[in-house]
C-alpha cells in the first residue's frame, strides 16, 4: 500500500502505517519524526527523507530508506532491521540494544553510543563509507563495523573513537593509522572468532547495496575491544 | 494541566539559511518554507529571519531596525538619533495582520548617515560609532531595542512560530541573496521579542541552534570592551564576539571560527607543527571567547555567511548545494523543501566552520 507523506505530520503518518497492514510504501516524505517507532513485523519502505529518530524503539520488522536519513536513526531500537540507502546523520544507533542498521553511505557523530548487548540481543551497525567523531562512545555491547568504502581520502573515523568503551567491538575495513584510539582499548587484528563473526555482516552489506563479500573479506581489519571487562572498576573508588 | 513528564516536547530550535554566490536576490518565501518540516523543534515563541542585500537603494545607510513600547519611546529614541544621525527615511516596517502573533510592538525602520561632525568630535569611525549607540539604546533606553543595524540588510523577528513570522514581515515581498532562519525553543531565558533570533549588530547576524554554557565567561569578557548583554539570552553574545573579533580585531573568519569552536589541546597537540602553533595562539590569546556547550550556528555578514558546530558538533547541521546556491538546514529536510534536487549534501565536522562568499562585486 502507498502512503503519500506530503502534509501529513509525523502523528498522522503513523498511523497510516498502522493502518497499512503489514507492508506499505511512504513516497513523498519530508522531515516527519519518529516513523515506524515501536512498532513490529512491518516493512515500511521510504522514498524521501525521513525526520529524526526514524525506527526509534523498533521492536521488529523491516525499515528501507531510498535516500539519506537524518539524526538519531534506531534510537534504542530493540529488533528488526533499518537499511538506509544513503548516508545517516548524527547518534544513529543511539543505546541501541538488539537489531541491525545498515548504512550504505556514512554515518555522522556518536553512530553507536551507548549501544548494549544482552545474551541473544546483539545489536548491529554497519557504516559502508567513515563514521564522525565518537563513534562507539560508551559502547557496552554489540557490533559496529566500518567498511571504509569511498572515505574521499579521510579516515573511517573521526576523533574519539572508542571513548569510554567498556563492551562489544567496533571493527575498521582499511588502513587505521591515522586514527587515534583512548588508552582504555585495544586495537587488534580479528580472531578467529571475531572473523567469522564479522563475514556475515559483509555478506549481508554486500546483499543489499552491491559489491564483492570475499574481495572486502580480504580487509585488512581492526577489531577495537576494551581492554577488560570492567575497565573503570577502580577509577572512581578502590572497591 | 499536563505536568512534566506526561508531556512530551521535542524541540530543540531549528537553523537554515540559503546564499546565491552570483548574489541573485531571492524572495523570502523559499526559507520561510524551509522551516516547516522543522516545525516542532520551536515552540512558537521565537522565529526570526535575517536579510542580506535587501535596502539596495539605502545601501550607503545604516538600516536600524527598532520595536518600541510606546509612543514616547520612540520619540525619545528618534531625539537621540537626531543627534548624531542624518535620519534619511523613517517608517514603519510593513506587517501583515494575522491571528498567530500577537502583543505587537511598534516595529520602526530608520535609514541612517551618521554626521562627520560628530564622528571628528568624538575621533571615532563610523562603525564604531554606531556599535556605541546601538548599545547605548539597548542599554539605557527602557523599551526600546534596535535589533538590526547594518547596511543594505535586516533582521526580522517576533514571538511566534518562524513560518507564521515571515509572513507576520512580508518577507515575499523582499529580495536577498542571503536569507537565514531561526525557529526557537527558548530554554533558560523568555521567550520575548527582543530575545527572538537573529541577534545583530551592524553587519553581523547570528542564528544559533543550543546553548552556551560558557555565556557568563563570555559576556564578562566582551563587556570589558564596551559591549552590553541586554537581551536575556546566551545567543547575543555571540553577535558581540563575531563583531570583536573580525571589525575590531581583524581576525579571518577561519580564524574566528577556530576562536570560538577551538580544538582540544590533545587534538592540537597531534596537528602539523604550523598548525598546532596558529591554535595554540589563539586559544591563549583569546581564551574567554571559546564557546563550550551545544551550538549550530549560522552567521550572516555582508557578502556571506559562515556556519559553525561546537567542536563536539552536539547539534546537527546539513549543507547542499546547487547551482550557485548553498543550503544549510538543521535537518535535510529543510534543504529539499528549498530545493528538492540538492546536490553535495554533506554535514560539516565539530568546529569546521563553512564560509560561503558571495563572487567579487556582486553585491
Amino acid at each position: 500500500m502507498d502512503i503519500q507523506a506530503k502534509g501529513l505530520d509525523y502523528r498522522a503518518l503513523n498511523e497510516a502505517i498502522r493502518a497499512a497492514g503489514p507492508s506499505c510504501r511512504i513516497t513523498g516524505c519530508l522531515g516527519q519524526r519518529f516513523i515506524g517507532a515501536g512498532m513490529s513485523g512491518r516493512r515500511v519502505e521510504i522514498d524521501g527523507i525521513p525526520g529524526n529518530a526514524l525506527g526509534a524503539y523498533l521492536g521488529g520488522g523491516f525499515l528501507t530508506v531510498n535516500g539519506n536519513a537524518q539524526d538519531a536513526v534506531g534510537d534504542t531500537m530493540n529488533g528488526g532491521s533499518i537499511v538506509v540507502r544513503g548516508s545517516v546523520g548524527d547518534t544513529a544507533g543511539y543505546a541501541m540494544r538488539g537489531g541491525e542498521i545498515y548504512v550504505q553511505g556514512n554515518a555522522g557523530y556518536r553512530a553507536g553510543i551507548h549501544m548494549k548487548a544482552y545474551q541473544d540481543q546483539q545489536p548491529v551497525i554497519v557504516i559502508g563509507g567513515r563514521a564522525g567523531s565518537f563513534l562507539g562512545e560508551y559502547q557496552a555491547g554489540g557490533t559496529i563495523l566500518v567498511l571504509g568504502l569511498h572515505t574521499d581520502g579521510k579516515p573511517a573515523a573521526g576523533y574519539f573513537p572508542c571513548t569510554g568503551q567498556h563492551g562489544g567491538r567496533v571493527i575498521f575495513r582499511g588502513d587505521v593509522s591515522a586514527i587515534r584510539f583512548p588508552d582504555q582499548v585495544t586495537p587488534h587484528p580479528p580472531t578467529e572468532e571475531e572473523t567469522a563473526l564479522l563475514r556475515p555482516l559483509v555478506e549481508r552489506w554486500c546483499a543489499l547495496f552491491g559489491g564483492d563479500a570475499e574481495a572486502l573479506m580480504d580487509g585488512p581489519f581492526t577489531v577495537v575491544t576494551p581492554d577488560s571487562k570492567n575497565p573503570y572498576r577502580q577509577m572512581y573508588a578502590a572497591n | 494541566m499536563k505536568r512534566e513528564g506526561q508531556v512530551r516536547i521535542p524541540s530543540g530550535c531549528a537553523i537554515s539559511a540559503v546564499i546565491s554566490r552570483e548574489g541573485r536576490r531571492m524572495t523570502g518565501e523559499k526559507i520561510v518554507e524551509s522551516m516547516i518540516p522543522m516545525h516542532d523543534r520551536s515552540n512558537g515563541l521565537g522565529g526570526g529571519f535575517a536579510a542580506y542585500g535587501i535596502y539596495p537603494e539605502y545601501r550607503d545607510y545604516y538600516a536600524f531596525h527598532i520595536f518600541f513600547d510606546s509612543r514616547d519611546t520612540r520619540k525619545t529614541c528618534e531625539a537621540l538619533l537626531k543627534e548624531g544621525f542624518e535620519i534619511v527615511k523613517a517608517e514603519h516596517i510593513p506587517i501583515r495582520q494575522i491571528p498567530e502573533i500577537t502583543d505587537v510592538p511598534l516595529i520602526w525602520r530608520y535609514f541612517l548617515a551618521p554626521m562627520q561632525s560628530v564622528l571628528n568630535r568624538l575621533q571615532l569611525d563610523a562603525e564604531e560609532y554606531v556599535a556605541r549607540i546601538v548599545t547605548k539604546i539597548n542599554a539605557e533606553l527602557r523599551g526600546a531595542y534596535v535589533f538590526s543595524s547594518g547596511k543594505n540588510m535586516g533582521t526580522f523577528k517576533a514571538v511566534g512560530y518562524p513560518e507564521d513570522v515571515g509572513r507576520f514581515y512580508r518577507l515575499e515581498e523582499y529580495g536577498a541573496y542571503c536569507w537565514t532562519a531561526h525557529g526557537r525553543y527558548p530554554t533558560n531565558t523568555p521567550g520575548w521579542w527582543g530575545g527572538a533570533h537573529p541577534f545583530s549588530l551592524l553587519e553581523w547576524s547570528v542564528v544559533h541552534n543550543g546553548e552556551i554554557s560558557s555565556y557568563d565567561a563570555n559576556r564578562r569578557c566582551v563587556e570589558m570592551f564596551g559591549y552590553q548583554c541586554t537581551l536575556q539570552t546566551d545567543t547575543e553574545v555571540m553577535a558581540y564576539i563575531a563583531d570583536y573579533l573580525l571589525r575590531r580585531q581583524g581576525l579571518t573568519l577561519e580564524e574566528t571560527a577556530s576562536v570560538m569552536a577551538a580544538p582540544f589541546w590533545s587534538t592540537i597537540e597531534h596537528m602539523e607543527p604550523q598548525e598546532a602553533e596558529r591554535l595554540t595562539y589563539l586559544r591563549k590569546v583569546f581564551p574567554s571567547l571559546l564557546l563550550t556547550g551545544p551550538f549550530s550556528i549560522i552567521l550572516g555578514f555582508s557578502g556571506g555567511l559562515m556556519a559553525l558546530n561546537d567542536r563536539l558538533k552536539l547539534r546537527s547541521m546539513v549543507v547542499g548545494e546547487k547551482d550557485d546556491r548553498v543550503f544549510i538546514s538543521s535537518e535535510e529536510a529543510a534543504i529539499r523543501v528549498m530545493e528538492p534536487d540538492a546536490e553535495n549534501i554533506w554535514a560539516p565536522m565539530g568546529g569546521e566552520p563553512v564560509i560561503v562568499r558571495l563572487k567579487e562585486g556582486t553585491y
